[in-house]
């Protein structure tokens, strides 16, 4: 027995990662670290602050069974590996990289760390057997923006700025586009590929730039407000949506809906399955159905008929009887790609680097 | 009268706009630097500048004593530096990027509670009439005080480093602090107070991004304007009218590829982007080279810490 004592306590001060990432498979850990890897601070109010809501929700529903950490400002590249490592040093059990450039990164760590669990959002690199990828269905959000978009421009002149040209900024593009020229066929998009995920002034110079040119519908898939910001100096002219939060600050306009990720399921029930002891590698793509993926409350400054409209969109999308690429839809250059009544594969989206017909300009490369 | 689509006049007006920041950061930096005091602190004291603007404007709703507070609490962080370089002769270079950590964090820090509030808004300065004029309406007359202020800033610090006695000093203590010392120039005072003068243009530049250019607070709202702004200095080779043009091409390059591709023009936006970067090593490379160096026009004494012993 007094022998028995010893060994844990000898476990407890040095070996207590090692020997519980091992024993983790069959019969789960009695205490989690989770470690969290951010790209932006988490007073973004958009992107970073959804995904720490999520490292929150998991202390919340584990308490003191939980230790969760996280870096803020992780550059993506060569020093996310230098994080990701001290990471693991560190003791975590489980890591979550929370943006597309850390893809690689977190796969050449994870080589190094067998017994630690490192899930990667948003790409698609599993290279070892500890490395879990996890997505939300952004595009289902973006098919009710487009069909708002679509109906309350006034100048049919309708904007995105986009951040990098990835196959998951890309299917945004598409849907929204899609889903405006749907119910507004004289709809026109202009695209401004802003080249960062955070850099405010840079955000608001494009929506200032896509302002100038007469669009007064604008979506973004960057991580700040600072879109919003630029289109409420226009006292209601221009409208645009909450990207990754809510951004309930800019309600009722310019604000008039938004795409709210919402990553506490998935990290409670990974986390979860660390501790119980069910964890297996996964590549997660929930969305609207599971709630990942939220619309954020339509205000008023939208028809009460659009509103419903939108409305029964996403409550068909969360039925699973409506897909957002749903055929017939051909490429940008005339070749068909989805025909009538098909949907798209979930292949096809993930390595989606082509725009739908009609969107004119070249994706970058 | 379009190009492609843009309306120049719209657009000229837009780069002046968006590089209001760096004009004021590099002049700021420039006379630190003319003074012989490399600091690596923009980014840092930018941010603090911002927020302190930002928290002030929103507590007294009124933009103007915003922008004094962002200038105040800039040269404040500032004198940390100062203190730091001067006093205890730390390693500048080693200081100065202390400082733009110390400000990302501090300013964080502060800002938690202002996140989503809306400061009060500067209106544009009232020209009447002038601002109806064809092009130059909209390119002269239309814009918030802060960009006038920032061209008459240009003026001031030429005028002051060329023509004034003080320019002269200081200008002194930063190619040989030790014959300024010899003369009888209190070099340290000097120093210092270029450190709180530099300071506090960076405070106003960053009060400039969180209360009109992105009337918000968000963590980390400069993202780089200060390094773009120390690049700048050595872009103008410490020309005080160079940096107008400096930031003007930087800010100009930045606008003119967002407009032209909301415009749909087919460019090439990646090259587009780096180009201010690639002209910044072009200059850099053409003034360093052979005869050109004297024309580099570096202050001697700079980044050299001076104790009055030697």
């Amino acid at each position: 027995m007094q022998r028995r004592t010893i060994l844990k306590g000898g476990a407890a001060l040095g070996f207590a990662s090692m020997v519980g990432g091992k024993v983790a498979f069959a019969q789960g850990l009695e205490k989690v670290k989770a470690g969290f890897v951010y790209v932006g601070p988490i007073g973004d109010g958009g992107w970073t602050f959804q995904h720490h809501e999520g490292a929150l929700a998991v202390q919340e529903a584990f308490g003191d069974k939980v230790e969760i950490v996280w870096q803020e400002n992780v550059p993506e590249g060569a020093d996310a590996e230098r994080v990701l490592t001290q990471m693991a040093l560190s003791g975590c059990n489980i890591i979550f990289t929370t943006s597309f450039g850390f893809m690689d990164p977190t796969n050449a760590v994870a080589a190094k760390f067998p017994d630690i669990k490192f899930e990667h959002a948003t790409g698609y690199k599993r290279e070892h057997p500890n490395v879990s990828t996890y997505n939300a269905r952004f595009y289902e959000g973006r098919a009710v923006q487009g069909h708002i978009a679509g109906k309350m421009t006034k100048s049919n002149k309708i904007g995105y700025i986009a951040s990098f040209p990835i196959p998951e900024v890309i299917m945004g593009i598409n849907s929204y586009y899609l889903h405006a020229k749907k119910v507004n066929p004289d709809v026109e998009l202009s695209i401004v590929w802003a080249f960062t995920w955070f850099d405010p002034a840079k955000e608001a110079d494009s929506a200032k730039a896509l302002i100038d040119q007469g669009v007064d519908v604008i979506a973004s898939h960057t991580d700040s407000t600072a879109p919003l910001a630029e289109a409420a100096k226009t006292n209601g002219a221009v409208i645009g949506f909450g990207q990754a939060s809510d951004m309930a600050d800019y309600k009722p306009s310019p604000r008039v809906s938004s795409i709210i990720d919402n990553w506490a399921p998935y990290y409670v029930k990974r986390v979860g399955e660390l501790l119980d002891g069910t964890y297996a590698q996964v590549d997660s793509w929930a969305g609207i159905p599971e709630g990942e993926v939220e619309i954020g409350e339509i205000t008023d400054a939208v028809p009460a008929d659009v509103k419903a409209e939108a409305e029964a969109m996403r409550d068909a999308i969360a039925a699973r009887t409506y897909h957002p690429f749903t055929g017939p839809i051909n490429k940008q250059d005339g070749t068909p790609w989805l025909a009538e009544g098909v949907t798209a594969p979930d292949g096809d989206l993930l390595g989606m680097m082509f725009y739908v017909e009609g969107i004119t300009g070249d994706i970058p490369s | 009268m379009d190009l492609g689509g843009i309306n120049p006049a719209i657009l000229i007006a837009s780069l002046m706009v968006a590089s209001v920041p760096i004009i004021l950061a590099a002049l700021g930096e420039l006379v630190v630097e003319k003074a012989g005091v490399l600091n690596l602190g923009v980014e840092g004291m930018m941010i603090m500048g911002a927020i302190c603007g930002f928290a002030t404007a929103v507590a007294t709703g009124n933009p103007y004593l915003g922008f004094l507070g962002g200038a105040l609490g800039a040269a404040c962080l500032s004198l940390v530096f100062a203190v730091l370089t001067q006093f205890f002769l730390a390693n500048q270079v080693a200081t100065g990027l202390a400082l733009t950590l110390f400000g990302l964090g501090l300013s964080s820090l502060i800002g938690q509670s202002y996140v989503g509030i809306k400061p009060p808004l500067t209106g544009t300065v009232p020209l009447g009439p002038l601002a109806d004029i064809p092009f130059f309406g909209p390119v002269l007359f239309d814009h918030d005080w802060m960009v006038y202020l920032s061209i008459f800033a240009c003026g001031a610090v030429w005028a002051v480093l060329k023509y004034t006695r003080m320019g002269l000093v200081l200008r002194a203590v930063g190619e040989s602090h030790d014959a300024a010392h010899a003369l009888g120039y209190k070099v340290v005072r000097i120093r210092v107070l270029a450190i709180l003068f530099g300071g506090a243009l960076a405070g106003l530049g960053g009060a400039y991004i969180s209360l009109i250019r992105v009337p918000q607070w968000t963590d980390g709202i400069t993202a780089g304007a200060g390094w773009i702004a120390l690049a700048i200095v050595v872009f103008a080779s410490w020309k005080p009218w160079r940096i107008l043009l400096g930031a003007y091409l930087f800010g100009g390059i930045t606008v003119l590829q967002l407009n032209l591709q909301a415009a749909g023009a087919r460019i090439p936006v990646e090259y587009l982007s780096m180009s201010p970067y690639l002209i910044t090593i072009l200059v850099l490379v053409i003034m360093s080279s052979g005869k050109g160096k004297a024309a580099l026009n570096a202050p001697a004494s700079l980044g050299q810490n001076f104790h009055a012993s030697r």
